[in-house]
């Protein structure tokens, strides 16, 4: 198969800067004018059954793909297996129903401070557990998702299983009206903190914590001899993504308006993870078709409604077998590569 | 909080928590000893538990024609008929795990891919499995007919053995007795062993590897499947998603004992087991997740290898 990834890479870096701003420019206003796509004869299949298709591109497929690109600094750029992060989206989500109920802070003031608040519990989550390998860390994530979500289940103030309802929506901004008929501000809003992260990932990726992390993927010990900080920068790592998960969160809740236990189970959190490691682990655009993907495929296929969930888990299946490193994998490091093949050859002769 | 239960009702409390101690050390050695062999949570053992429970139903109502208004039975009726759903349920759990090993596992080890991919894989092989049973079963919970009656052999002071739960604690146990011998002693359980030491030495030592992992497989089924059985004669309804939180109890299980560790899985399951009837009974039900898991965060905060220390060799390279 082809390996569309080096292809675009190559191309990418073939061309000059006002290209690549060009082309840069040119993306975001097509992803930018998406919502308006769903708005002719010809394009009308992409309307789901049950909601909209501009509704459907707010959430979830903006929103995964947010919440996959947070838990791929994580889980793709520094190893580190989370599956708890619906956590972090929970917490944003019931910061927002908090804060909209008690106080008059608006959307947008909100925001930060459930971002604060999803770092803080990843700070938390992180210091005691960040030590420990793999497989620790995985189970310890997973049980504390399922924590956030039982804890909000039993707490009246939270709502106990009614969750909490009449979240306000951001107020108008930029002339832009958020209620319930006006998805599209919503999606550009997404939009906006998926190209922010986008941005941040990769100034980070050429930068001293991406190569931390790179570091602490390959190789734990190896990157402990060579003087990283791996606590500080798994711990770096694990509340970037919390704080992703708590912006998704607050966007969420001001979208539904509505938050419960429910809708934070422990599915939410393989979902996140199924998109990072569909798309492939590491990679950014690989990380945003995976959550495009597997967020609008369940809900475009909702017309087999009773056998949505198997036909989802048999995708999983057929894809991981066929492309285990996902549909756009990780560049491969090429200077690895020549080397293991070299040795490879001269073993072999 | 209600303290004084602890003191009063503390052997019944004790019992109750064997019982449910000893499912989970059966389920957590299907995922320990998974663990032990590949490096990976196997995601989907908590579906082949469900197979089980559904294969016990499935047997005694459709193949047996018991309906839940017979009458229980009796004397050597009743232990052929227990028996036989024992190894039904076994053999289905045991079917079901090396079919998962084989779609979710073999071709991906073969490619010698990353660990996520496997674990994917095995997240969309449990997705697959749950949600068919789910829609055969349109969501609901199944009932299996009661072929125990469920009378207490013995009451003293308040505290009663009733009979499923000492068939339970004496099933568990004989089980785990085989299944440590097993592992202990023959040349099979050596070389199962010998891989979740190391993988690579042992390739070099002659074990074929895929026969080795597909045996894990199969004995973790076969006592997964027996756990299964022993659940429904315990609880008697099952659902397709009964098998999550069982699951996740009995993986935490293993890591308090020290996964990758037989022993481990025993104590740790215990432990859970045990603890877990004492926190309800002092702070409700509702509560009972979020306890384990507080503990195990304590557990792997202070003891990082598993309540029981010894796990070290044989959990981590």
């Amino acid at each position: 198969m082809i390996n569309l990834r080096d292809k675009g890479a190559e191309t990418w870096e073939k061309w000059g800067r006002p290209q690549r701003i060009a082309f840069a420019v040119i993306l975001i206003a097509v992803v930018g004018l998406l919502p308006f796509g769903g708005d002719f004869s010809f394009t009308s299949f992409l309307n789901t059954p049950v909601s909209s298709y501009q509704a459907v591109l707010v959430y979830p497929v903006g929103m995964f793909v947010l919440m996959a690109l947070g838990l791929n600094i994580v889980v793709g750029k520094s190893g580190l297996l989370d599956l708890g992060y619906v956590a972090f989206f929970a917490i944003g989500g019931y910061t927002a129903g908090l804060l909209g109920e008690y106080t008059h802070l608006n959307t947008w003031e909100i925001l930060p401070i459930g971002m604060a608040a999803a770092m803080v519990a990843g700070v938390a989550l992180g210091l005691p557990t960040l030590r420990l390998r793999g497989d620790y860390l995985a189970i310890v994530t997973l049980g504390f998702g399922e924590i956030v979500r039982i804890v909000a289940l039993n707490t009246q103030s939270l709502g106990a299983s009614t969750g909490i309802a009449a979240i306000p929506t951001p107020p108008k901004t930029f002339g832009l009206i958020f209620d319930i008929e006006h998805s599209n501000s919503y999606f550009w809003v997404v939009l906006v903190m998926i190209l922010l992260v986008i941005w941040m990932v990769r100034r980070f990726t050429v930068r001293r914590p991406g190569r931390a992390w790179e570091a602490i993927r390959q190789d734990e010990d190896v990157a402990i001899l060579m003087g990283v900080p791996i606590l500080k920068y798994k711990i770096w790592s694990f509340s970037i993504g919390a704080a992703i998960g708590g912006a998704a969160g607050v966007i969420f809740a001001s979208k539904t308006q509505y938050v419960a236990p429910n809708e934070f189970t422990f599915n939410v959190s393989v979902l996140i993870l199924a998109c990072v490691v569909f798309g492939g682990m590491g990679n950014i655009w690989g990380v945003v078709l995976g959550g495009v993907l597997l967020a609008y495929l369940p809900e475009r296929i909702r017309f087999i409604s009773d056998a949505r969930q198997l036909v989802f888990g048999l995708t999983l299946v057929v894809i991981m077998n066929l492309r285990p490193d996902g549909i756009l994998p990780r560049k491969k490091r090429e200077k690895l590569g020549a080397k293991a093949k070299a040795l490879k050859e001269a073993a072999s002769e | 909080m209600n303290f004084s239960v602890v003191t009063s009702q503390f052997w019944q409390l004790l019992l109750n928590g064997l019982a449910v101690g000893l499912i989970y050390v059966l389920i957590s050695l299907g995922y320990t000893m998974v663990y032990g062999v590949l490096r990976l949570i196997n995601f989907a053992n908590s579906e082949i538990f469900m197979i089980g429970t559904f294969a016990t139903v499935i047997v005694s109502s459709q193949v047996l024609h018991y309906t839940s208004a017979h009458e229980a039975l009796h004397g050597f009726h009743l232990i052929l008929v227990l028996l036989l759903l024992l190894v039904v349920s076994m053999v289905f759990s045991a079917t079901t795990a090396i079919v998962v090993e084989l779609v979710a596992y073999r071709r991906l080890r073969a490619k010698g891919t990353n660990r996520l991919a496997s674990l994917i894989s095995a997240i969309g092989t449990s997705i697959v499995l749950s949600e068919g049973v789910r829609i055969l079963t349109k969501s609901a919970p199944v009932p299996t007919p009661r072929l125990l009656s469920k009378f207490n052999i013995v009451t003293f002071h308040g505290v009663s053995l009733r009979v499923d739960t000492a068939l339970v604690i004496v099933g568990a146990l004989v089980l785990y007795f085989i299944v440590d011998r097993f592992v202990s002693k023959t040349l099979l359980g050596k070389a199962i062993r010998a891989v979740s030491m190391s993988e690579d030495t042992s390739k070099l030592m002659g074990i074929n590897l895929n026969r080795v992992i597909s045996a894990t497989f199969l004995i973790g089924g076969l006592v997964t499947g027996a756990a299964a059985f022993f659940y429904m004669q315990v609880y008697e309804t099952t659902v397709f998603n009964v098998g999550f939180n069982l699951g996740l109890a009995a993986f935490t299980a293993a890591v308090l004992g020290g996964i990758g560790n037989i022993r481990g899985a025993f104590y740790g399951g215990l432990t859970l087991g045990l603890f877990e009837e004492f926190a309800s009974a002092v702070i409700g039900g509702q509560w009972k997740s979020v306890t384990v898991f507080t503990v195990l965060v304590l557990v792997l905060l202070l003891r990082p290898n598993g309540l029981f220390g010894e796990a070290i060799t044989q959990s981590r390279v």
